[in-house]
Formats: C-alpha cells, sequence, structure tokens
C-alpha cells in the first residue's frame, strides 16, 4: 500500500511534514502497514498537501489535507481510494493536469525523487543511452533541430550554443546549469531540482557528452535550501550507480558535477554574473564578448544554461528531435513549464506547447482570481517583464508574440494583479528592485534605478508632472541602450508598460479609444 | 536549525583549510563560516584573504556584495520576508508593516531580546501560495497576519 505525500518546499510550506507525520501515526494507531513515499509535487499547488493513493484502478488524490483531516480520511477508507469530501478522484484525471503536455515534467510528482530505480522504471536514462552510442555532433545537431530555445528567459537556440563550445578547442570545457532562478513568479527549476532531480543530472551528462566537457557545476540559490539539499543527494546517488565519475555507465567517458551555493544576489542569473560568481568572485557582469562559449568559466568554453533547458534534453534525446519539435507554434517549440502565481485561484505549474493564449492559461487553468475581484494587470517574464492590461489577455504564449507587444515569456512566470493594484507603484518598484540588485558595473543601471525611483515619486506627488515624465521617458531610454546586461537594460519594461497601459495610476489621462469602452 | 558556535579562529581556520581546495572556494567558505557562527566574523577576513592568495579588500568585496553574508550575529531565528510581485499581488506590503510593528523592528534589525532578525528577500520560490516567508530555512506559503503572528509565537 503505497501513499504519496509530496517533499516539494511548496508542499512543505502549506504543511505537508504535519501530513506526512500524521498519515503515519494513524496507519501505526491502527496496525495498516503502508509505504510512505514522499514524492515530489504535480505542481496543483492550490491542492497541496495533495496526498495520493495507488490503488488497482491508479492514483486517487485527496486535497488539500491538513493533518487534523487525516483520522477521517482513514475512516473513510481512504487507503482504498473512499469517497471523502477532499477526494479528487483520479490524480491523471484532474482536467488541470490531463490538459497538460508534460515531457520535460513528465515524472515530477509520480516518483521518489532519489529512487534511481524509480527514475529508470518512468523513463530516465533513456536519452543518455542513446547520446552514448552518437557522435558529439550527431547529439549537437539533434538539440539544433528540436528548436529548444534557453528556458532561462532569454531564448537563445540551445543547439546553437553547444555548437559553439563544441568547435572550441580546448583541454577542459565545462556544463554550468543555472538554477539562479530569482524571478518573482517561477519555480519550475525548484520543483524539478526537488522533484525529478536525475533529469536534471541526465541532461548535463548529455550536454558534457555533446560538447566534450567532463566538468559541470549547478549554481543554485540560497534561497532554495531544499532543492540544495535535495540535488546534492541525488549527485551522490548518481555517483553511486555509476552515472556520475570518471566513467560514465562504463563508457570510458568522464563527468564530474558539482554544486555551489548562490548568496542571494538575482543578478547572478545573468550568465556572465553567474560565473563570476562560480569562480568565487563578486557576481558582478563581464562585457560580452567574448562569449561564455568562448569564454566561460575559468576561461574556458563553457555551456551555460537554465534547468529547464538542459532537463528538456533527454526526453528529445530519448524521443527525437521531430517529437519535440513537433509541439508549439512557429519559432517557439516543444514545451514550456508556465508557473501560473500571485493573485489567481489555482495557482501552479502548467507545462504546455507554445501557443495558448495568457488569457486561456489564466481562465482555463488558474481559475481566475484568488480574491475573486476583477484581473487588473498580468506580468509575464519575472521583474523585468511587462505588465499586461486584460485587453492584451489575447497574446499568444509565444517568444516573439510577446516581443511584438514589448514583453517577454522569459522563464515562463505569470503573475496576476487583481484591481486593487496601483501600477505607479509596481513601476516604483520595478527600479527599486533595480537599484537594490545592481552589480555597479555600469552607470545607466546603478544611478539610473534610483534617479528612477525619485522620478517616480516626483510625478505621483505631482510636482511638475509633465517635465518629470519626459525625464523618466529619457531615463528609460538610457537603461534600454545603455545598460550592459538584461537587469538595466529590461527594467524599463515593466516601467513603460505601466506608463503605458494604466496611465490612470499616474494621473494621466486615459487614451480616447479606452475611455469609450 | 542548528545552533551556532560562538566565534573561534581555529575552528575557522579548519573550515577555510578544508574548503580551500574547491573551485572558486570562496563563496563556499563564507557559507561554512556563516553556518557555523551564525555571521563572517571580520578577524575571518584575512584567514581568507592568505588561504587564497587574495588581498583582504577582495574578500571584503565579494561578503560585502552578497546579500546573505552578514558581518554581525543574528537573532535567534532569522524571518525572510517575500517582497516580490507575486507575494505583492497577495498582499505581502501589509504583511511587511505587520511583521515590523509586531516585531518591532525594521528590515535588517533584531529585536532587542535577540530572539529575531527580520530581513527582506525577492522571490522564495513559492509564488503560487503567496505570500511567502521563511523561518530559518522553512518555507511557509499563504502568510497573513495571523498565520505570521502564530509562526513568531509569543513574540514581543
Amino acid at each position: 500500500m503505497r501513499v504519496f505525500v509530496p517533499i516539494d518546499a511548496a508542499a512543505l510550506s502549506v504543511g505537508a511534514g504535519a501530513v506526512a507525520a500524521a498519515i503515519e501515526a494513524e496507519a501505526k494507531r491502527r496496525c495498516v502497514e503502508i509505504t510512505l513515499v514522499r514524492n515530489g509535487s504535480r505542481g496543483l499547488l492550490w491542492l497541496e498537501p495533495l496526498v495520493e493513493i495507488e490503488t488497482a484502478a491508479g492514483r486517487i488524490a485527496y486535497g488539500p489535507v491538513t493533518a487534523a483531516d487525516v483520522p477521517g480520511l482513514f475512516e473513510a477508507g481512504f487507503l482504498a481510494g473512499g469517497a471523502h469530501k477532499l477526494s479528487l478522484g483520479p490524480t491523471e484525471e484532474i482536467p488541470y493536469l490531463k490538459a497538460q503536455q508534460r515531457l520535460t515534467f513528465a515524472r515530477c510528482g509520480i516518483t521518489d525523487p532519489l529512487s534511481i530505480a524509480d527514475y529508470a522504471a518512468h523513463g530516465g536514462w533513456r536519452g543518455l543511452d542513446t547520446a552514448l552510442t552518437l557522435a558529439p555532433q550527431a547529439i549537437v545537431e539533434t538539440i539544433v533541430e528540436s528548436g529548444l530555445r534557453g528556458r532561462g528567459g532569454a531564448g537563445f537556440p540551445t543547439g546553437i550554443k553547444w555548437r559553439t563550445v563544441l568547435a572550441a578547442p580546448a583541454a577542459q570545457k565545462y556544463i554550468v546549469c543555472n538554477a539562479d532562478e530569482g524571478d518573482s513568479g517561477t519555480f519550475a527549476d525548484r520543483m524539478l531540482m526537488e522533484g525529478d532531480p536525475f533529469v536534471l543530472i541526465e541532461g548535463m551528462i548529455i550536454a558534457g557528452l555533446a560538447v566534450g566537457a567532463t566538468s559541470g557545476f549547478v549554481y543554485i540559490r540560497s534561497e532554495y535550501p531544499h532543492a540544495f539539499r535535495t540535488f546534492n543527494r541525488a549527485i551522490a546517488l548518481a555517483e553511486a550507480a555509476g552515472y556520475l565519475g570518471a566513467s560514465v555507465k562504463g563508457s570510458g567517458r568522464a563527468f564530474h558535477l558539482e554544486t555551489r551555493l548562490g548568496a542571494g544576489a538575482y543578478i547572478c542569473g545573468e550568465e556572465t554574473s553567474l560565473l563570476e560568481s562560480l569562480e568565487g568572485k563578486r557576481g558582478q557582469i563581464r562585457p560580452k564578448p567574448p562569449l561564455p562559449a568562448i569564454e566561460g568559466l575559468f576561461g574556458q568554453p563553457t555551456v551555460v544554461n537554465n534547468v529547464i533547458s538542459l532537463a528538456s534534453v533527454p526526453v528529445i534525446l530519448d524521443k527525437g528531435a521531430a517529437f519535440y519539435r513537433d509541439f508549439g507554434l512557429g519559432r517557439s517549440r516543444g514545451t514550456l513549464p508556465f508557473q501560473l502565481a500571485g493573485n489567481v485561484k489555482q495557482g501552479g505549474l502548467v507545462e504546455t506547447a507554445f501557443g495558448l493564449t495568457l488569457g486561456e492559461l489564466i481562465e482555463r487553468f488558474g481559475g481566475g482570481t484568488a480574491s475573486g475581484r476583477p484581473i487588473r494587470a498580468v506580468q509575464v517574464g519575472g521583474p523585468l517583464g511587462a505588465y499586461f492590461p486584460p485587453a492584451l489577455l489575447d497574446t499568444p504564449l509565444d517568444y516573439e508574440a510577446f516581443a511584438q507587444r514589448q514583453g517577454m515569456v522569459g522563464h515562463g512566470g505569470v503573475v496576476v494583479f487583481d484591481d486593487t493594484v496601483d501600477l505607479a507603484q509596481q513601476a516604483r518598484f520595478a527600479m527599486e528592485f533595480c537599484a537594490i540588485e545592481s552589480c555597479g558595473k555600469c552607470t545607466p543601471c546603478r544611478i539610473g534605478s534610483t534617479r528612477g525611483v525619485e522620478v517616480i515619486d516626483r510625478i505621483v506627488a505631482g510636482t511638475e508632472r509633465g517635465k518629470n515624465l519626459t525625464v523618466l521617458d529619457d531615463l528609460c531610454q538610457l537603461l534600454l541602450d545603455g545598460s550592459l546586461c538584461a537587469l538595466g537594460g529590461l527594467t524599463p519594461f515593466p516601467v513603460l508598460s505601466a506608463l503605458k497601459h494604466f496611465p490612470e495610476d499616474f494621473d494621466q489621462p486615459v487614451p480616447d479609444a479606452r475611455a469609450a469602452e | 536549525m542548528k545552533p551556532v558556535v560562538p566565534w573561534d579562529p581555529l575552528e575557522a581556520q579548519d573550515i577555510i583549510a578544508r574548503l580551500k581546495p574547491m573551485a572558486g572556494a570562496s563563496l563556499p567558505i563564507l557559507h561554512a563560516l556563516q553556518d557555523h557562527f551564525g555571521y563572517v566574523d571580520g578577524a575571518a577576513v584575512p584567514l581568507i584573504a592568505k588561504a587564497l592568495n587574495l588581498s583582504q579588500a577582495e574578500i571584503h568585496g565579494i561578503i560585502s556584495f552578497y546579500h546573505e553574508f552578514r558581518a554581525a550575529p543574528a537573532g535567534a531565528s532569522v524571518i525572510k520576508l517575500c517582497r516580490a510581485e507575486a507575494c505583492q499581488a497577495m498582499g505581502c506590503r501589509s504583511l511587511e508593516a505587520h511583521a515590523q510593528q509586531r516585531l518591532g523592528i525594521g528590515f535588517g534589525e533584531t529585536t532587542a531580546d535577540r530572539r529575531f532578525t527580520l530581513e527582506p528577500v525577492y522571490c522564495l520560490g513559492n509564488c503560487a501560495l503567496s505570500p511567502a516567508v521563511m523561518i530559518d530555512g522553512e518555507l511557509h506559503g499563504r502568510v497573513d497576519a495571523a498565520r505570521f503572528d502564530a509562526l513568531v509565537g509569543g513574540a514581543p
């Protein structure tokens, strides 16, 4: 009798630990033998703690469960899938999950994250098996053909990056995984590292085989202590099982993997700053060129990829480039794990092919706002993403479609705000955040962000509003054009989108078209 | 969380010597020192600098760059309160005000009885269950004023 209670940090944050303890205690009291499995999260976060029971008819879900519900659940015969007010029926039939296309998150929430046997039984290591039969060039071309683009936010074609590193001659090359998931509204990297860490390890080994790198580092942010612990355990298990080390699965080809912990710096999600930090320095960005693919970690050719990019590699190698490419549209191929967050009724992880509209994602999956009030703004792509008004909810989730509307898909975070939001306050926060997190290397970002806060304060206070709006516009242009990296370069997006779509919050007249609505 | 121990240069030396061979050793060393002593004592700076063959200015620069490292001991419990957008959408601004009023301290400060230190944080990756708070490494979701009070117990 297997009972699943997630050990994902989000599930723990709403009491999964107490629920697991209560289930064990109650089973003992009733002399019922159960095997408690601490799985990852299915990503239906508003239902956490989500308890699952393995029955002959598949897994049955109950949630959200509190420790106090546990005796009642036993009484209702939940170990046999019995009816109870918290019963959600067969997990796989829950519409939120059923409507998804889970490729990268295929196993997350299903398996025991730290069981190599479980991982293998659910399709793990198949991508690596294929990769071990291929020449490096062939692995790289498979990734190019799949259309996979960097899931960290920039959307650069992963295969092209690998091609550059493969072609760069060097005695030592590196694979670096960017797990510094700092964007508010995102948690896919965390969920994956806690819920299915071996898929990331497998992806990194394949990347190493593809470009000729024998050493890899995963840079995990310090705000994720659970993920850091789980991932370190996963590495030790993979080493013991012969997947990592001097000879990957007896192939004679080496791949060593280590983790490093960040120290609370948003900028270290920027790849060159991350490399500096990995080298043990202040996380100040490096001017590009040289690209990290040519001169990266310790000056050597380095692949720097996001967690989700690397974790998508095994399924591509296993099922082929065409399989992956057939999902999505235009130049956005495959799937993206979107993260529904903020003021949303059904927050969680939604992995789906590109192409759904933003509104469909929020309504069909999110079920509207948590407060029940109307949606007023949606920020997609983290703190540097634009604020979209309801009129733009018809934007398809696609890199180019968002860019066309001065927005970005980024790492797939979708933060919903209801009508109590003040967009002038949000614009001010964007500048404030940039000031707090600026690495200080370039002047527009370091100084401009602080001036931005002051200018917005003057606008809101009504001090020479017209003149200050001109200054703000000018300042944003300077940040866009003159910053060395995306932090300064993209901070104007939330600010300008707030001004453009929500002028009334800055006490500005609403354009005629909207006033007439 | 395991209790921290008072600053001891010999123990610090041991930690530094143990981690020194790592690639990019300075951050792992600083983390290990902070885990052990609860903060990075100023006296550790020359020790790290010597071990890594860097200047003291460089080590000081690293410590001061990262929000995570602190130069003085914190309270018995460190409360990190998320101030980022997903938590803002669920009312973290009022939670922030409540927490400061309840503890009687601002961000970056420690209560007079040294029980709590309050720190701002920008995203804990719990954005679907916001507002989020982390206390001594444990994550808490959907934290409203009442839940915050329950978490800090009989705070001043």
